[in-house]
């Protein structure tokens, strides 16, 4: 149900997207990649607890990956993105095995300690793969073996291609939703899954999942896998809409870009996260475009002193100023309802809800009663 | 004669404090084994050193011909060796129900089992053994609660549905009635007799000497870390030592 409601939702998006001023298919492919990249951040850091601060790491991987599969084999996404989430999810093993020894805080400096020091590389030593500060661009004497075994010639701009889909504009935005709805669909089922419930289990009380019988290693390797091929997969659809892949992706901004949108949605819902990244990036692209004009024109209606008086109290707000607002946004969201926005929306849903029967019977007291225990519940864990 | 858990020789020592020392202690198939002693006795530093918790400085300790030292507590779990704890070790973010799936999970599973594609709703076997196990000690009604929001009797008893989903071979209780109202405490020594006749070998730890004598078929008394006496409920009640350990020491 949860499942047809958001592909609805995401094929519709163009429409919809039009009425808050996001309707262009750059943006609309961002959201679903930051998207698809928090979503699978959610399977770590939402279910078992473990912070990572280097998940960019496997963003980078998942975009020099995708390039170079341009560049030598064929300008066709498929084995580029295949490629990618494979050689992300070898990455994360590697770094899963050495950082899960550790747990807390020293588990998140690792992880950190590793994208950081992979980013660095990727700026000197390895320039030879990652063409250093340029970045990895395709270019039109770059082998491609299979499309000139299949006698497919580059024209103009390099573009990635699905089976003679160009990935460009509206044509790649769905390419990028079909992958979004996929990706959600595994994190549905991994949720709802014995695997996830064991996984909520370990972030609850991992002690005691050890005296109850499992070894939380692999599990918790698992789900670092898991979401570091989910990281992978979001770098090479970066590098699919837009074939260039820099270092600065893998910075430590990038990394925790992603746990301000897992938390700015709701930490362990399925549909937070993906909340989160659509709002972070709704500010970054359109609230940043806002200026003096727009404010102007947005208060027109009141008299020429109050619009003055209106547009200097928020034009810091916005245009260069959008960080502020997110930031404000975020402690807003961080010190009255921790949850998120998933969880601000319940409430406002209950609200409405709760306010009917409570009219006619009691029964809506009670209800309100039962109700408290589970959110003291999640207020403990949080 | 051959016993489900053997104790030889352990000593364990915490800075310069003897905690445990020369305990060799034999546990019978099929029975009820009641440890008492007053408090700082060495009681539960023992349970720890059989599940793993804690290593001992020397001696052994072999359950069912097995060396238990040394083994990763879940495979200590996997053997049939079951702990419930003193201080409810819980899932507290997750209902009454998954709390109890999760360890019959763990008998079926085992150590790992990566099955992400597998939904929860067909787990139907793992499901009802867990709302039998919750039933038995008297939980089936909440078993849509967070555990983090029930009393701390009731999580007790949680944790001894945690225990007995999994069916092992030996369980080991930590003062399983402690902070029980008395109805809930004769309800749990029901429950226990009621699973002493399926077969479970049973270890309790227990201040209440009113569970102990209406429970236990032999009883080990623990003082500074020595077993100073061990027998019948009968021959406890009329020893010496026993008598002097408990006047002299903390309360009963």
């Amino acid at each position: 149900m949860i499942l047809v409601i958001f592909t609805a939702v995401v094929l519709t998006a163009p429409l919809w997207a039009k009425l808050i001023g996001a309707g262009y298919p750059d943006l609309l492919q961002k959201f679903a990649i930051f998207g698809l990249f928090a979503i699978g951040y959610n399977i770590l850091f939402g279910l078992t607890g473990y912070l990572s601060f280097g998940h960019a790491a496997f963003l980078g991987i998942g975009s020099y990956t995708t390039v170079w599969s341009f560049k030598l084999l064929s300008m066709n996404v498929v084995p580029a993105v295949i490629f990618a989430v494979l050689l992300s999810g070898l990455f994360a093993v590697a770094i899963g095995y050495l950082s899960l020894r550790r747990t807390g805080i020293y588990f998140s400096i690792l992880t950190l300690a590793f994208a950081q020091m992979m980013y660095n590389m990727a700026y000197s030593v390895l320039t030879p793969i990652t063409n250093g500060e340029t970045g990895l661009r395709v270019l039109v004497e770059d082998p491609r073996v299979i499309d000139r075994a299949l006698g497919i010639q580059l024209q103009g701009v390099p573009l990635g291609d699905f089976f003679g889909i160009t990935m460009t504009g509206y044509s790649a935005f769905y390419f990028c939703a079909v992958v979004l709805i996929l990706g959600f669909w595994l994190s549905l089922k991994i949720f709802r899954s014995p695997f996830g419930m064991k996984l909520v289990a370990i972030k609850s009380n991992q002690t005691r999942m050890e005296y109850t019988g499992f070894n939380t290693r692999p599990y918790l390797l698992a789900a670092f896998v898991i979401s570091g091929m989910y990281a992978g997969l979001a770098g090479s659809m970066m590098a699919v809409t837009d074939p260039l892949a820099g270092a600065e992706r893998m910075q430590w901004t990038a990394s925790g870009e992603v746990v301000l949108m897992t938390i700015l949605g709701g930490v362990g819902t399925l549909l937070g996260p993906i909340l989160g990244a659509a709002t972070i990036k709704y500010f970054e692209n359109i609230f940043s475009a806002f200026n003096e004009q727009v404010l102007n024109q947005a208060f027109d209606f009141l008299p020429d002193v109050l619009t003055h008086i209106m547009v200097t109290i928020t034009s810091p707000f916005v245009g260069e100023g959008w960080h502020l607002t997110l930031g404000v946004l975020f402690m807003i969201i961080i010190i009255f309802i921790p949850g998120g926005l998933v969880e601000g929306i319940n409430r406002i849903g209950k609200m409405l809800r709760g306010s009917k029967p409570e009219a006619e019977e009691k029964s809506g007291e009670e209800a309100v009663q039962s109700v408290e225990p589970e959110t003291v519940a999640k207020g403990d864990a949080s | 004669m051959s016993y489900i858990l053997d104790i030889q020789n352990v000593n364990k020592t915490f800075g310069g404090l003897h905690a445990l020392s020369e305990i060799n202690l034999q546990i019978e198939e099929g029975t009820i084994h009641a440890i008492i002693g007053p408090n700082g006795a060495g009681k539960s530093t023992l349970l720890n050193c059989c599940i793993g918790r804690l290593v001992p400085d020397t001696g052994t300790v072999t359950f069912n011909g097995r060396n238990m030292i040394g083994m990763q507590p879940w495979d200590i779990n996997h053997a049939g060796l079951v702990r419930v704890f003193q201080t409810p070790e819980i899932f507290p973010d997750l209902p009454l129900l998954q709390n109890v799936m999760i360890p019959a999970l763990a008998k079926r599973d085992g150590t790992f089992k990566f099955n992400p594609l597998r939904s929860l709703a067909q787990e139907n076997t793992i499901r009802d053994e867990a709302m039998q196990a919750l039933a038995d000690v008297g939980l089936d009604s909440l078993s849509d609660q967070h555990a983090g929001s029930i009393s701390r009797g009731d999580k007790r008893r949680l944790e001894l549905a945690m225990g007995l989903v999994q069916h092992p071979s030996l369980l080991l209780l930590d003062e399983p009635t402690a902070g029980m109202s008395r109805h809930d405490t004769n309800r749990t020594i029901d429950l226990l007799k009621q699973i002493k006749e399926r077969g479970m070998t049973k270890v309790i730890i227990e201040h209440d000497m009113h569970v102990v004598f209406s429970l236990a078929d032999k009883i080990s008394v623990l003082a500074q870390g020595r077993i100073i006496a061990s027998g019948t409920p009968d021959e406890i009640r009329g020893n010496p030592k026993v008598q002097e350990a408990y006047l002299g020491g903390a309360e009963l």
